[in-house]
C-alpha cells in the first residue's frame, strides 16, 4: 500500500510480520489464500501434496502483517500466520518446532 | 516460479498445530469437501467466532441435518449431533429445551433447512426457539450430485432441471423474516470477517436467529452452470454482493446473474418459547 | 407445584390415554413432543395439563418427524422424554423411529392403534400396526414393543417402557389400540416409593475415555447427556463405537448385529407374557391388547364345551417369544391367534411353530372386537 503522505507517527509504528505455517497434507489447492492474501505473500507451489494439489507457499513471507485471513478463508484448515514478536526473527525456531520442516521446492 | 531459495522455504506443519485443531476432531480430517468449496470458510468463521464469544466449548451442541453442511457437525469437536435430513432443528428443539445450559446450533444446508425440514424451519422461527441457524445456501444438492433444491435460481441449470430451473426459489432471509426470526444476516464465503462478527454477535443472543451463507459449490451447481472453480465464484461474489444493513428482506432475492445483498437483515428482541412457557406456567399454576 | 405432583397415587377412574400420559409421569418424563391425532390425543392433552405442574415441558411440535427428534434431542439433553401417536402419524415416526435406534436413544413412543390403511378408521380400533412397529422403519434393527390390554397395564407399561429404554438404551414403544386408550377403567396408582424406576445408566468415565457406542458382552453402551464436557459425535450414518461415520460393510456388519444383538440376547429378560389354562392346554390362542379380551371370553366359552384350552398373553410382542412358541410346538395340537388385523403376528407364531402344530388365524379387520363366539368356533375347530 502507499501512502499518499507520510503519517505524523511513521516513525513509532511497527508493522506487525508474521510467519506462515501450511499443513501441507490437508490443502486442496483452492488457491483462496493466494488470491486474496492482502499483502500478495503466496504463490501456489509447484509440488504436489499426496492428495495432488498444489500447496500454497510463502515467496514474499517477510511481507506477511500476520492479519490472519489465510487462515479465516482456507476452507481446508491448511494454513496459518503466528505474530513474530518484537526481538524474534523468523531464523528462530518457532514453538512448534518438533513439527516443523522445510519444504523443499 | 523462479525466486531466490530463501524466499521458498515455508514451514510444513502437522495438522494438530492449526490454531482452530482444539474445536476439531482431527482425527477425521482431511474433510469430504471439494477443492474450492465455500463450507471450510464459514466453519473458519464459526471457530473464530465461537472463540471470540468465550462461551465455554462444553455449553455449546451443534446439530445438523443431512447434506455436505450437515457433515459439519461431525468436525466440530463439541457435542455434536448428525440426525436425519431436514430434522436438525426439531432434534435440536428437544436438546435445547431439556438443557437450558446449552447454546443450540443448527447448521445445515438449504436443502435440508428450508425444502425437507422447511416446515420445521418456519415452525421453530414462529416459536422464537432459542437456536442459532446457520444455513449455507449454495443453491443445490450437493452431496446427491446437483439436482435443483429450493434455492436454486430460475433458469439455473441442474442435474433435475437440465432445461434450467422453472421453480421459483426461497430467499431465506425474508422466508426467516416472515416466519418470526428475531436475528437474521446473510453473508457470501468471501465476507469472512464480516460473518464471523456476525456469528459472533448471533451466538450469545436469545431466540431464533438465521445466518445465511452464500456458498461456491464448483462441483455441481458451478459447473453445471459454467460459473467456473470455487474462485471464480468467490469473485463473482466480490464484484456482485452489496452490503445493506437492515435492507428490506423483499428486495433481497437471488438471481443467476443478479446481485447478492447482504448484511444484517433484522436484529430484534422478543420473547423466546422458554420464555412464554416459563412465565405463562408461573402465572397459571403460581408457586415457583 | 412441584416434584410432590409427579405421581398421584391413589385409585382412579382413568381412561387408558390418561392412565398412559401418568405411567409418564410416574416414570419420570419431563419432555413430551407432541402432534394431535386421534386416539392418542387425550395423552398428549394431559401431559401438557401435567408435565408443567413438575417443571417438564409439553410442546405441540408441527408434524410427527418433528415430534420424534424433539424427544430424541431431549433424551441427548439429559430428559426422560416420550411422545404418542396413531394411525398416519405412526407411518411419520417411522424415519426418525430408526434415527433412535440407530443413535441408541433412550425415549418412549405409544401408538394407540386405530384402523387403517391411511386415515382409516380415526376413531376406531385396530391392530394392524404390529408389524410396522418392527418393519416400518427401513433397514435392519430390533425394537422392544409392549402391548397393554387395560388402563392399569398401560399406565404400568409406560414405566415398563421407560424402564427398559433406559436398560437397553433403546426407543421402546407401547403398542396400544383405540379399545383400550378409550376405555376408562380403574386405575390404581402406587405410592412413589413402590415404583421400580430404572435411572439412565451414565457413565463414569471421564471425558476422552468416553466412546457412546463402545459395550461389553451385554452389548449396552453406557449413556451420556450434552453439555458435560464428553464431546460426543453422533450420527444417523453407519458409525464406529466413537461415534464417527464408518461406510464400509465391515463397521455396517458391526453396527446392525450391535443393535440386533443388543436385543436377541437379553430377550429372555426383556419378555413378558401371561400363561392362562396353559397346565393342561393342547389349544393355545396367542393374543394380545383390547384383542386378549375378547379372546379369554372365547377360551371360556371353548373350555365350557370341554376343549383343552389355554391362553398366551403376550406382553411383550418385540422381541417376539419365538422360545417359548417353539416349545409350545412340541406338545400342543394347535395355535389360534387373535388380532384386529388379517395376520401380522399370526405370521411369526406360523414362522416359529415352523409346520410342528396347526396354526389358526381369527382376522378382524379393525373398527371393533371380535366376537367371543367366533373365537371360540376357531378354537373348537382347531381342537378337532
Amino acid at each position: 500500500m502507499k501512502y499518499w503522505r507520510k503519517p505524523l507517527d511513521a516513525d513509532t509504528i511497527k508493522v506487525p510480520h508474521g510467519k506462515i505455517y501450511v499443513v501441507r497434507e490437508q490443502c486442496k489447492g483452492c488457491s483462496f489464500c493466494v488470491e486474496y492474501c492482502p499483502k500478495d505473500v503466496l504463490e501456489l507451489s509447484q509440488e504436489f501434496n499426496k492428495k495432488g494439489y498444489h500447496p500454497p507457499i510463502a515467496v514474499r513471507e517477510e511481507d506477511c502483517v500476520s492479519c490472519g485471513l489465510c487462515e479465516l478463508i482456507c476452507p481446508d484448515f491448511a494454513i496459518y500466520a503466528e505474530l513474530i514478536e518484537e526481538g524474534e526473527t523468523t531464523e528462530e525456531t518457532p514453538k512448534k518446532t518438533d513439527k516443523t520442516e522445510k519444504a523443499e521446492v | 516460479m523462479t525466486k531466490p531459495a530463501a524466499h521458498l522455504e515455508t514451514a510444513i506443519v502437522e495438522q494438530d498445530t492449526h490454531p482452530m485443531a482444539d474445536l476439531l476432531r482431527m482425527d477425521r480430517m482431511p474433510h469430504i469437501w471439494c477443492s474450492g468449496c465455500g463450507l471450510g470458510t464459514g466453519l473458519t468463521c464459526f471457530i473464530m467466532a465461537l472463540k471470540e464469544t468465550g462461551i465455554p466449548e462444553d455449553k455449546v451442541a451443534v446439530v445438523s441435518g443431512i447434506g455436505c453442511t450437515g457433515r459439519v457437525a461431525g468436525y466440530l469437536n463439541l457435542d455434536s449431533f448428525h440426525t436425519t435430513h431436514g430434522r436438525g432443528i426439531p432434534f435440536a428443539t428437544g436438546l435445547a429445551l431439556a438443557n437450558p445450559d446449552l447454546r443450540v446450533v443448527v447448521y445445515s444446508g438449504d436443502g435440508d433447512l428450508v425444502a425437507i425440514g422447511g416446515n420445521h424451519f418456519i415452525h421453530s422461527a414462529r416459536r422464537n426457539m432459542d437456536l442459532l441457524v446457520i444455513c449455507v445456501n449454495n443453491f443445490t444438492y450437493g452431496m446427491t450430485g446437483g439436482q435443483a433444491g429450493p434455492t436454486t435460481p430460475i433458469s439455473a441449470k441442474a442435474s433435475t432441471a437440465p432445461y434450467g430451473s422453472y421453480d421459483y426459489p426461497f430467499n431465506i432471509p425474508y422466508l426467516a423474516i416472515a416466519s418470526g426470526a428475531t436475528y437474521v444476516a446473510r453473508w457470501t464465503s468471501l465476507h469472512m470477517r464480516r460473518l464471523k462478527n456476525s456469528m459472533r454477535e448471533a451466538l450469545p443472543k436469545k431466540g431464533f436467529r438465521v445466518i445465511e451463507i452464500i456458498c461456491p459449490c464448483p462441483t455441481a451447481f458451478a459447473r453445471k452452470n459454467r460459473l467456473g472453480s470455487g474462485l471464480d465464484l468467490m469473485k463473482h461474489y466480490h464484484d456482485n454482493s452489496i452490503i445493506k444493513h437492515g435492507a428490506d428482506p423483499r428486495e433481497a432475492d437471488i438471481d443467476m446473474n443478479g446481485k447478492v445483498v447482504c448484511g444484517t437483515f433484522l436484529d430484534i428482541e422478543r420473547p423466546t418459547f422458554r420464555d412464554f412457557q416459563t412465565e405463562n406456567i408461573a402465572t397459571q399454576l403460581g408457586g415457583e | 407445584m412441584g416434584e410432590e405432583r409427579r405421581v398421584l397415587t391413589g385409585e382412579h377412574f382413568l381412561t387408558g390415554d390418561h392412565a398412559c400420559a401418568e405411567g409418564g409421569m410416574a416414570a419420570g418424563c419431563m419432555f413430551f413432543g407432541g402432534y394431535p391425532i386421534t386416539p392418542s390425543t387425550e395423552i398428549a392433552e394431559r401431559m401438557s395439563l401435567r408435565l408443567p405442574e413438575v417443571g417438564g415441558i409439553f410442546i405441540q411440535m408441527e408434524d410427527e418427524m418433528a415430534s420424534m427428534n424433539s424427544i430424541l434431542g431431549a433424551a441427548w439433553g439429559g430428559w426422560k422424554s416420550m411422545t404418542c401417536t396413531s394411525g398416519p402419524g405412526f407411518s411419520l415416526m417411522m424415519e426418525n423411529l430408526g434415527l433412535g435406534i440407530v443413535l441408541e436413544t433412550p425415549t418412549v413412543l405409544v401408538n394407540i392403534q386405530r384402523g387403517g390403511p391411511s386415515t382409516g378408521l380415526p376413531t376406531l380400533s385396530g391392530q394392524a400396526d404390529m408389524m410396522q412397529a418392527k418393519w416400518g422403519s427401513h433397514g435392519d434393527y430390533e425394537v422392544i414393543a409392549l402391548a397393554p390390554n387395560s388402563p392399569q397395564e398401560i399406565f404400568d407399561h409406560t414405566i415398563k417402557a421407560f424402564n427398559l429404554a433406559e436398560q437397553y438404551r433403546t426407543p421402546v414403544l407401547v403398542m396400544s389400540d383405540e379399545s383400550v386408550g378409550h376405555m376408562t377403567e380403574k386405575v390404581v396408582i402406587p405410592p412413589r416409593e413402590e415404583l421400580k424406576l430404572v435411572p439412565r445408566n451414565y457413565t463414569k468415565k471421564k471425558p476422552g475415555e468416553y466412546l457412546p457406542f463402545e459395550c461389553g458382552e451385554d452389548e449396552i453402551p453406557e449413556m451420556v447427556k450434552a453439555g458435560d464436557g464428553y464431546k460426543i459425535h453422533i450420527t444417523g450414518l453407519t458409525h464406529d463405537k466413537r461415534g464417527y461415520p464408518d461406510i464400509s460393510a465391515e463397521a455396517q456388519d458391526w453396527m446392525v448385529r450391535h443393535l440386533m444383538n443388543k436385543i436377541q440376547k437379553n430377550k429372555k429378560k426383556i419378555i413378558e407374557v401371561e400363561k392362562i389354562n396353559m397346565d393342561d392346554a393342547e389349544v393355545v390362542v396367542v393374543s394380545y391388547g383390547i384383542s386378549s379380551r375378547v379372546a379369554h371370553r372365547g377360551m371360556d366359552l371353548a373350555r365350557k364345551t370341554g376343549v383343552k384350552v389355554g391362553m398366551l398373553r403376550l406382553i411383550t410382542v418385540w422381541p417376539f417369544p419365538d422360545y417359548m412358541i417353539k416349545e409350545l410346538a412340541e406338545r400342543v395340537k394347535a395355535f389360534v391367534t387373535v388380532e384386529l388385523n388379517f395376520g401380522q403376528i399370526a405370521l411369526e407364531v406360523e414362522r416359529h411353530v415352523a409346520g410342528k402344530a396347526k396354526c389358526y388365524l381369527v382376522p378382524h379387520a379393525g373398527g371393533d372386537a371380535h366376537k367371543p363366539e367366533d373365537i371360540a368356533e376357531a378354537i373348537k375347530e382347531a381342537a378337532k
